[in-house]
């Protein structure tokens, strides 16, 4: 049977083919959906885990125990979960264990672009690279196999285009006569202690050899001979952009990156008159093809940053004399000039937005951090002065107050939200408190992992198969770790907001504010509820603008071609939050009887 | 030698591109052709400017249209039809649905919404459908099924056969639904 798939629902179909027992995540754009696919299908153990170290200490364990795992992430949750990751290479697996990278070159939804295909060669683990759906199911079942038959834990990473895009994959049975998972004691290889790691590590690299002999014969790096005088090395997205660009051109298609098959591009090598690879963002083959003593071209021609593109491949051979597919002579259409932009924002009726306006002004320094509250950067709150990584704000709202002048170390606020506070916030509190650094930490809760679409989490009471657990109690675990001013705020009463922000931003010691208004798309029934909504008396307004100043979408001003107008709100997007009337001085805003 | 017919869908986040293209994508699978499909999740959710890339013909490469390449825009929202034309061949088709808006710029009276957009869009792509979609899925019997009429209207020029959209949108669309869709999808593919 053929299917329309994404690569994430790929993925997910290829665990399940795979006869994967246990799968865990962080959710992360472009990674989310392989979870949020895999409890589509019978037999697997599906979770949210707190944050990437943990879900891949889960994999490990699932799979010491026997059993297949998969663990996703997108590319900066590595980071998190390197710890585990380069340790794991030294132990090898029991059960196979595939994790997922979900890289995004261009940032769509990302802070920074690193590509992991770095992480691979630094742990010293095979890395595949899947070009489109079908292939994100192949892989994943090879990925799996590899990993049982090589000892080793085995990265596919995928880009945006990959995760995202979508094509025609044909579906399988699962595979059967797996072993059944249960308890093995080998010491030796599972306990790293130096003096096993000592015998372990020669076994690494004895492994990464006979992963390069296996590549130079496995099917996923395939040679493709068209015209030979130009060659091209290439892998995953960019491969489809080459063949687009320079459809006679020769390709060597490279399905596992790390390690690279020696034999194989020298044959190739040989076979073309000029060699060229064609990547993403680092010169990742290009140096190594050059280290093997190889003239290559790369990097001169192509961007170290952000995607490819046909367009930008055609453009970059053309630009060296070499003839390509589709090259445009005749001029293109132009966009219209001056269009007005249209960033993301905060949905109507965001329990972020009181606060963020509150902040803005009392002049607040805001420590921000990863979520949708990090669009209180966008004007017209303009309200965040730092962004980082997940966790962040709480160690940098210390080292901050640590650093600057006495009267300006009241004006430090940490924000965050709660799934982000659970992620990687908690040690940085215990720290704050430890060291007694005077700073503010705002928790937003809001119920929910909101930016990449609601996933459930510690605190939001629901397990990711919709089961109810456990919630974490915010307040108290905060006043676990010792914060002796711990206050609950309603986010929409902008008046109890911005007084209780001032006092704590006031009080020489650590204090945490945590709102307790969910996230207006929390589909849950009984969580989120709209109130009676909001009108504007056009008689009373006077055109002065103050409720524009929070940026809600319900907002409008008419007419919208004019610089002379009135607050509008539309019924349609209005939940009744208030803040806007709370904003209004000639009472011109009320409920709607 | 290009045989790969190459649309672009466009609107603002919530407007329903997505299954809009996940029905087109569906359509031309069940017609006998590859096809892929492109677009880009997360921040753009958020009320944000969406473009979804399908690709179809006899083998498909990129899953994302070249600049220039674009064969049909297909315009949920008119601000957003004008942003993606430099994605279009010259002689491309741009089918639009006659709808406004206001981004967060233009809301809080910063900037204004461009008032002639339907003749900024034909001097640069000439053949220019402007469709009142709202008023036709009125006709149909639910304004929601606007992007069904608009998705008729774009399925006129392609090269598909009428039961193989009516499978699909048999597939994507809830039951309840079905065969409004059925009429406003008639109703697109015979302005």
């Amino acid at each position: 049977m053929k299917e329309i798939l994404s690569g994430n629902e790929a993925i997910a179909r290829g665990a399940f083919e795979a006869g994967v027992k246990v799968a865990t995540a962080y959710p992360g754009t472009p990674s989310t959906e392989i979870l949020e696919n895999i409890i589509t299908y019978p037999g697997i153990d599906a979770s949210w885990a707190p944050n990437e170290k943990v879900a891949l200490e889960v994999g490990i364990g699932a799979s010491f125990g026997g059993a297949r795992a998969l663990v996703a992430m997108k590319h900066v949750g590595v980071n998190v979960a390197a710890d585990p990751l380069f340790t794991l290479s030294y132990t090898g697996v029991n059960g196979g264990l595939v994790l997922i990278t979900a890289d995004d070159p261009e940032m769509h939804s990302s802070q920074n672009e690193q590509d992991n295909r770095n992480y691979a060669k630094f742990a010293k683990i095979p890395l595949l690279e899947p070009a489109d759906s079908r292939e994100c199911k192949e892989f994943t079942k090879l990925a799996f196999e590899l990993s049982e038959q090589f000892d080793t834990p085995v990265m596919l990473r995928t880009t945006t285009r990959t995760s995202h895009g979508k094509s025609i994959v044909e579906l399988a049975e699962p595979v059967t006569g797996l072993p059944e998972p249960k308890l093995v004691r080998n010491a030796a290889k599972l306990v790293m202690l130096p003096g096993n790691a000592r015998v372990r590590h020669p076994l690494v690299e004895e492994r990464s050899r006979k992963l390069a002999e296996y590549g130079d014969s496995a099917a996923i790096n395939r040679m493709e001979l068209r015209d030979q005088g130009v060659g091209i090395i290439t892998s995953g997205a960019p491969y489809q952009y080459v063949r687009e660009a320079l459809p006679d051109a020769s390709t060597l298609k490279l399905g596992m990156v790390h390690p690279l098959p020696a034999a194989l591009i020298r044959e190739f090598a040989a076979k073309v008159e000029k060699l060229y690879v064609v990547e993403e963002l680092d010169p990742f083959i290009e140096e190594q093809v050059r280290a093997m003593g190889l003239v290559v071209m790369g990097k001169e021609i192509l961007s170290l940053c952000g995607e490819l593109s046909p367009g930008i491949v055609a453009k970059a051979f053309a630009g060296i004399g070499i003839p390509v597919g589709a090259i445009h002579e005749s001029p293109l259409p132009t966009a219209p000039p001056d269009l007005p932009g249209r960033p993301p924002s905060m949905c109507p009726g965001c329990p972020h937005r009181g606060v963020f306006f509150a902040l803005k002004e009392l002049g607040a320094y805001v420590v921000g951090d990863i979520g949708c509250y990090t669009l209180g950067f966008l004007p017209p709150l303009s309200a965040m002065d730092t962004c980082i990584c997940m966790g962040a704000s709480v160690g940098m709202a210390t080292g901050m107050v640590k650093a600057v002048p006495d009267d300006e170390k009241k004006k430090v606020v940490g924000v965050i939200g709660d799934s982000t506070f659970l992620h990687t916030g908690i040690n940085g509190l215990m720290d704050m408190v430890y060291n007694q650094a005077p700073a503010t930490l705002i928790i937003l809760d809001n119920r929910i992992t909101a930016m990449t679409g609601r996933q459930d989490n510690p605190a939001s009471g629901f397990t990711l198969m919709d089961t109810p657990t456990n919630r974490v109690d915010l307040p108290l675990l905060c006043k676990a770790l010792g914060v002796r001013q711990v206050r609950m705020v309603n986010p929409f009463d902008l008046a109890e907001t911005g007084s209780a922000i001032l006092e704590e931003m006031n009080r020489p010691e650590p204090s945490v504010i945590i709102t307790d208004k969910p996230c207006v798309l929390i589909k849950r029934e009984g969580v989120f509820q709209r109130e009676s909504l909001l009108q504007v008396d056009e008689d009373a307004c006077t055109g002065c603008r103050a409720c524009l100043k929070i940026g809600c979408p319900a907002m409008e001003w008419l007419p919208a071609d004019g610089k002379r107008g009135k607050s509008h709100i539309d019924p349609l997007l209005c939940t009744g939050c208030d803040v806007c009337r709370q904003l209004c001085k000639f009472g011109a805003i009320g409920r709607k009887k | 030698m290009n045989s790969v017919t190459n649309i672009l869908l466009v609107g603002v986040g919530g407007q329903g591109i997505l299954l809009a293209s996940e029905i087109l994508a569906e359509s031309v699978m069940l017609a006998g052709f590859d096809v892929k499909k492109s677009e880009i999740h997360g921040m753009s959710q958020r009320g944000g400017s969406v473009v979804s890339h399908v690709r179809y013909g006899r083998e498909v490469f990129s899953p994302t249209v070249p600049e220039g390449e674009g064969d049909i825009l297909f315009g949920f929202e008119l601000l957003e039809t004008a942003r993606y034309l430099p994605l279009m061949k010259p002689e491309g088709k741009v089918i639009a649905n006659d709808l406004k808006i206001q981004p967060s710029a233009v809301l809080s009276g910063q900037l204004s919404y461009p008032d002639n957009l339907p003749e900024l869009i034909r001097s640069r792509v000439p053949d220019f459908l402007l469709v009142d979609g709202q008023k036709l899925a009125l006709q149909a019997g639910n304004p929601r099924a606007a992007n069904t009429v608009l998705l008729g209207a774009v399925s006129k020029g392609l090269d598909i056969p009428q039961e193989c959209w009516f499978a699909a949108l048999e597939k994507m669309v809830p039951a309840k639904a079905l065969e409004i869709n059925r009429k406003a999808f008639r109703m697109g593919r015979e302005l």
